[in-house]
């Protein structure tokens, strides 16, 4: 191809490239370097009046943070969703794709759409939803138990019980999601490897254990990770059923954020409180990497 | 009866057992909205209404006027498809097959972006908005669905497939660049925009977070926004609010039903390479 066909391709290429580099620039990538900017001025109500007034304050809002038992229980809150909440989502999301993946299931695609449509529902309408199902008194799931002989429990009422039945509505909201991607990658295991351990005598315990949890490994390091970044910015579910109670219960790094940025308004505070999260969520995700031994 | 057939059996029970579970928040949450005030919070609980009402519904597009936030809802929702689909398929197809300098290297740049949630940035963008006077706009509440990195990302790895002979023929027979984009490739990648089309919808329908900080005049509300308000109102009236959780439900059900295929590809191929 001749050099001024180059030329002119080059230059039509920042048509094709250039919309999309200025809007993730001016409105991903900038705001993301100033919130760290903004982490360290002490920018607030007034500030947002006349911004001039805002001042540097070095890394104050950062040990202000870490001073604070507020910031370290919203820690302790997000942490228990990212870890009783993220592994519990993928085990049902594998269990389910386990169950559907079988060439004797029946109404298979029903399932799956059964299984995958509370995903397409609206997190605050379902959430709404939810906060009646785990209402104590009115509650469905207070009847179920006590159907089977258990206890109801205040899940909203309850510190020690809020979380968790958080953890329960996200699972039901999210399970579908990952049961896909398992499903895609039980789907490109080959079927020989399974026959030939089959005419060796290999249990299915032995079949799952050595072909499918091997063949799965870059799904669930896949899905290990996303899970957790999402979880790690935990938000509507909180706000929508509990604002964070009861006790602070409920209150996630992500809502404290919200309050600090947009309720109180104090904008260098939030930021440095996001930063934070960011900080967590891409060593959570990192460490998460080096422990599945993949590459990223 | 053979091993075989009570695994079989198992299996089958174990997941009639999953789908009553994944389906009975949103069967409760339809039979209730047609219960009248207050009888889902009487015992015993019943499972469907006594009386069937429609006066939930009719409350909320009279009333409270939820056809509005319904509407704004559908008009950014569809802006942040359309535009997020123009911007990101010119951007993956000149990544994939348009050459020129500092291409691979910013490729990289960008797709660092990937595992740096765009929450991190909410606080300055929303003072960037301010200071550009979209802070309470339609534009403001779609603006950061346009640039998406994901979508690129997808898009550049479909338009790789496209044959290079194929467009330098073009170009040899004198057609410009968008010419060629809009004849030869558009085409060609049509089912990764599909499926990006009906990924998009989903999560701007259900975005939350992002409409809750940028309009804050509650006549711009989109629908998850006005509900959660509308919810710290009427918190006592379960079945008017299992009759909005109704409206805002159903629909994305029922786009999601039509275009389901294309909504898995995209979940699937975003997972074959992250």
């Amino acid at each position: 191809m001749s050099t001024i066909l180059q030329r002119r391709q080059a230059r039509a290429a920042w048509l094709f490239v250039g919309p999309a580099l200025a809007l993730v620039t001016a409105f991903f990538l900038v705001p993301v370097l100033g919130g760290l900017a903004l982490s360290l001025t002490d920018f607030d109500l007034y500030a947002i009046g006349a911004p001039g007034t805002a001042r540097w304050v070095g890394l104050r809002n950062y040990a202000e943070a870490l001073r604070n038992p507020v910031f370290w229980q919203a820690a302790r809150n997000t942490l228990y969703f990212v870890l009783v909440g993220g592994p519990l989502s993928v085990a049902v999301s594998l269990a389910a794709a386990l169950l559907l993946n079988a060439r004797t299931v029946r109404l298979r695609g029903l399932f799956r759409t059964i299984y995958f449509a509370p995903v397409v529902t609206m997190l605050v309408s379902v959430a709404i939803v939810w906060r009646y199902l785990l209402h104590p008194r009115y509650g469905l799931i207070n009847h179920g138990l006590e159907a089977v002989g258990l206890p109801g429990v205040d899940w909203l009422g309850d510190p020690h019980w809020a979380m968790p039945a958080i953890v329960l509505l996200s699972v039901w909201k999210n399970f579908g999601y990952n049961m896909l991607i398992f499903l895609a990658g039980l789907g490109s295991i080959p079927g020989e490897l399974y026959e030939a351990a089959a005419i060796d005598g290999a249990s299915a315990a032995r079949r799952f254990r050595h072909i499918t949890l091997p063949g799965l490994a870059p799904v669930f390091l896949f899905v290990g990770v996303t899970t957790m970044i999402g979880n790690f910015q935990l938000f509507a579910e909180p706000y929508v059923m509990t604002q964070g109670g009861p006790l602070g219960a409920t209150r996630t790094l992500m809502l404290l954020t919200y309050e600090e940025g947009f309720r109180w308004w104090r904008m260098g505070v939030a930021s440095a409180l996001a930063a934070l999260l960011l900080l967590i969520t891409l060593a959570g995700a990192l460490a998460q990497t080096r422990l599945k031994g993949g590459r990223w | 009866m053979r091993r075989r057939d009570v695994d079989t059996a198992v299996r089958h029970a174990a997941l009639t057992f999953g789908a009553a579970i994944a389906l009975m928040p949103l069967l409760w949450m339809v039979s209730a909205s047609f219960m009248a005030p207050g009888e889902a919070s009487t015992l015993p609980l019943r499972a469907l209404p006594r009386r069937p009402t429609l006066e939930h519904y009719a409350t909320l597009f009279t009333r409270l006027d939820l056809a509005r936030h319904f509407l704004n809802s559908v008009v950014v929702t569809l802006a942040a498809t359309l535009g997020s689909l123009l911007v990101t398929s010119l951007a993956g197809y000149g990544f994939a097959k348009l050459r020129f300098r500092g291409r691979d290297a910013m490729f990289r740049a960008l797709a660092l972006a990937l595992v740096v949630p765009g929450q991190v940035g909410m606080l300055p963008l929303f003072l960037l908005l301010r200071e550009l006077g979209l802070v309470n706009s339609y534009l403001g509440a779609m603006l950061p669905f346009f640039g998406s990195v994901y979508a690129i990302f997808l898009i550049r790895q479909y338009a790789l497939s496209v044959p290079d002979d194929l467009l330098d023929a073009a170009r040899i027979d004198g057609a410009g660049e968008l010419r060629i984009f809009a004849t030869i490739v558009l085409p060609l990648i049509k089912p990764i925009l599909v499926t990006l089309a009906a990924y998009t919808f989903m999560a701007a329908w259900n975005d939350f977070l992002w409409p809750l900080i940028i309009l804050s005049d509650s006549a711009k509300y989109t629908l998850p926004v006005a509900l959660a308000s509308l919810v710290g109102e009427h918190v006592q009236d379960t079945e008017l609010m299992m009759a909005g959780a109704v409206v805002t439900v159903l629909p994305a059900l029922g786009v999601f039903l039509a275009i389901q295929r294309h909504y898995v590809r995209g979940i699937m191929a975003g997972s074959v390479k992250g």
